[in-house]
């Protein structure tokens, strides 16, 4: 035991402790929660690398098919992570994600909005509903896994009501030809980097069509938003003070409460920002497929939070990996399209999703428990 | 500026129709250590967290400093100076040493626009501060998962100690601890009372409290029994009051009962073996007269 020490002692570096071994840089490296989903990425990638090698998934318009699924993924599984690792689930997710694309698609064609105002209209009113959601379950103190499912259900049937109360129908189309040159819309719906595409497509680095376009004409926006939220999120959740209260929250959230840590807060605001992650997911979808539908997002809460998890998010709460995450959107994304390319019978799709999931998320722990010795 | 960091007069705390306290009377010095001793369910628990700032009192008067206080919330007992380690310590032991020590304090440096967690320097001031209290912390980015009972213990009485509090409050703080543990738990005691800190320390355990106290209360079903200088009573006194006289006579039977045997084991294993030889003895009496009628009869 050290003894009553001066301010020299924080200037001196302890003894080592004899009962701590040197552990190298990269056996650190290893226990961090993303390296389970690291490995699987890589495993999956062989594993299609090998079986699907010239099929065409590691062309440029492969590449970017299994890319733009992994991006839609992406974007609501680090919603879903952050707020696991706050110890909460939204179930509402997919749900948001039909709600939202209505409040874009309706406005702009039957109301006679501009397409940015209709998008800056859907992520208020998702916000908003992701506050009450958030509220309700911070208040009452009931398990958000219930007061979620409750709004996956109410916001569906809005999403359905609504939209044959207004337009008769439930697949709203047309927003393409209301959307040309609006700013907003372009954020979502675009793509960038047209120009260097292009010149890929000149240089024979990609295939063309007979009139010279190339096949990839650029990278669409989803990507970069997956990119940007990526690091963003990762950078809050490790870096920032807000981040350390989502760790307590999850953690322990009565501890965190007794030191200071406004618990509540922390939660609602995550509720906002799946939310706020689901509108992103739903105006990209609705600018790139020009139309929103009432069935849009279905079962996608589920995905994202397989993507977290697979990320090496506990279920629990208190633990978990934005990074993680969005390579669990990767395994899944490609692990999905990737069927397609190795030409087995699509009757058997979901079987054989199931089935790499499970082996995915089994080869994460495998190298988790291995690395950190059981935990 | 009073004598006492904190006073309690005459207060009570009342939960719907049940009494937990009536008219406690307790003062705390700086520099102190104030032992609060009582059996299970004596309303220890709910003292302090009035103290804490859990609840309000229902009657009586909380002087903080002379001054009379009413704390709102327990955020508010601790921006005061009151810091509380609960039993469950308030840590996160998926958490990192670094980030459960500046839990909701957190240190921010400016990073162009933004604000962020200065994880450098949290780690240097974490070790440092826990090295301060004697606590050799191994790698403060490893999760607290990893620490012994004891030593998070430390950590979270360090933790309170480096942000400033004046009156530190011990919830049982070696209830679940072994013996080395405790006397760890016991030795930082000691160095935040030579800090000038005042230390209230909440036990049922009378010989963890005595060596460290300085100062006593009693509490037994909700009421105080007095509160005394440690120079003014024994330990086997606080155990009397604290048990109650009746029980303490039958415990004082027992173990009259059972140094007695100890008694007769240690005269040597004489005893034993005398009882051995007797059993033997009678054994072959038995026997021998066994044998001795066969023969007769035959």
């Amino acid at each position: 035991m050290s003894t009553m020490t001066t301010a020299a002692a924080p200037e001196a570096k302890p003894a080592s402790d004899e009962r701590v071994r040197q552990v190298s840089f990269f056996r650190n490296l290893l226990n961090r929660p993303e390296l389970g989903s690291i490995s699987g990425a890589i495993l999956v990638f062989l594993f299609f690398g090998i079986v699907a090698a010239d099929s065409g998934m590691f062309n440029a318009d492969g590449i970017m098919n299994w890319t733009t699924v992994s991006a839609q993924l992406g974007i609501i599984a680090i919603g879903a992570c952050l707020l696991m690792i706050a110890g909460e689930f939204d179930l509402s997710i997919g749900s948001m994600i039909g709600f939202a694309g209505m409040m874009i698609a309706i406005p702009a064609l039957y109301w006679g909005w501009p397409v940015w105002l209709s998008i800056m209209f859907a992520f208020t009113g998702a916000m908003a509903i992701g506050f009450l959601n958030g509220y309700i379950v911070v208040k009452t103190g009931l398990p958000s896994f219930i007061v979620s499912l409750a709004f996956l259900f109410i916001l569906r049937g809005l999403t359905i009501a609504l939209s044959i109360l207004f337009t008769n129908k439930t697949i709203v189309s047309g927003v393409a030809e209301v959307a040309e040159g609006d700013i907003l819309a372009a954020a979502f719906g675009g793509e960038i980097g047209t120009g260097l595409f292009q010149w890929f497509g000149q240089v024979g680095l990609i295939d063309t069509y007979p009139d010279g376009d190339p096949i990839v004409s650029g990278i669409p926006m989803v990507v970069i938003w997956w990119g940007l939220l990526t690091l963003i999120c990762s950078f809050v959740l490790l870096r920032t003070k807000f981040g350390n209260w989502i760790f307590a929250a999850g953690g322990d959230a009565k501890a965190a409460n007794n030191v200071g840590v406004p618990t509540d807060r922390v939660k609602i605001m995550l509720f906002m920002f799946t939310a706020f992650c689901a509108t992103v997911f739903a105006a990209c979808q609705v600018l790139e497929f020009g139309s929103a539908a009432a069935d849009r997002g279905l079962l996608k809460e589920f995905e994202a939070i397989i993507a977290a998890v697979i990320g090496g998010a506990l279920l629990t709460g208190g633990y978990g990996s934005v990074v993680g995450a969005c390579f669990g959107a990767l395994i899944f994304g490609v692990v999905q399209m990737g069927i397609f390319f190795t030409g087995i019978d699509s009757d058997w799709f979901r079987v054989f999703l199931g089935v790499m999931l499970l082996i995915a998320v089994l080869f994460n722990n495998f190298i988790r428990k291995k690395v950190t010795g059981a935990r | 500026m009073s004598e006492y960091i904190l006073e309690l007069n005459k207060v009570s705390r009342y939960f719907g129709s049940v009494i937990a306290l009536q008219d406690i009377d307790m003062k705390v010095k700086l520099g102190e250590v104030h032992c609060l001793l009582g059996d299970n369910g004596a309303g220890k628990s709910t003292l302090i967290k009035t103290l804490a700032g859990v609840h309000k009192p229902s009657e009586g008067d909380f002087l903080f400093d002379g001054k009379k206080v009413e704390f709102g919330s327990p955020k508010d007992a601790l921006d005061a100076g009151i810091a509380t380690v609960y039993q469950d310590l308030a840590l996160v032991p998926l958490m990192s040493v670094t980030r459960n020590f500046f839990m909701g304090r957190e240190l921010t440096k400016k990073w162009g626009p933004f604000n962020i967690f200065d994880t450098k320097r949290a780690n240097e001031i974490a070790r440092a501060g826990l090295a301060e209290m004697g606590i050799d912390v191994r790698d403060p980015e490893h999760p607290i998962g990893t620490m012994s009972g004891g030593e998070r213990q430390c950590l979270a009485i360090a933790r309170a100690i480096h942000f400033g509090a004046k009156v530190l409050i011990l919830d049982e703080p070696t209830a679940a601890l072994g013996v080395k543990q405790s006397a760890n738990v016991l030795k930082v005691v000691a160095r935040a009372r030579a800090r000038g800190l005042a230390v209230i320390l909440i036990t049922h355990n009378v010989h963890h409290a005595y060596p460290i106290a300085d100062r006593f209360t009693l509490l037994n079903r909700g009421k105080s029994l007095g509160s005394w200088l440690k120079s003014e009573v024994s330990r086997e006194e606080i155990l009397e009051m604290m048990a109650g006289g009746q029980e303490l006579d039958d415990l004082q039977a027992e173990l009259e009962e059972f140094s007695r045997a100890d008694h007769a084991a240690a005269e040597g294993t004489t005893s034993e073996l005398e009882a051995a030889a007797a059993a033997e003895h009678s054994m072959a009496q038995a026997i021998g007269q066994e044998a001795d009628r066969v023969h007769a009869h035959q």
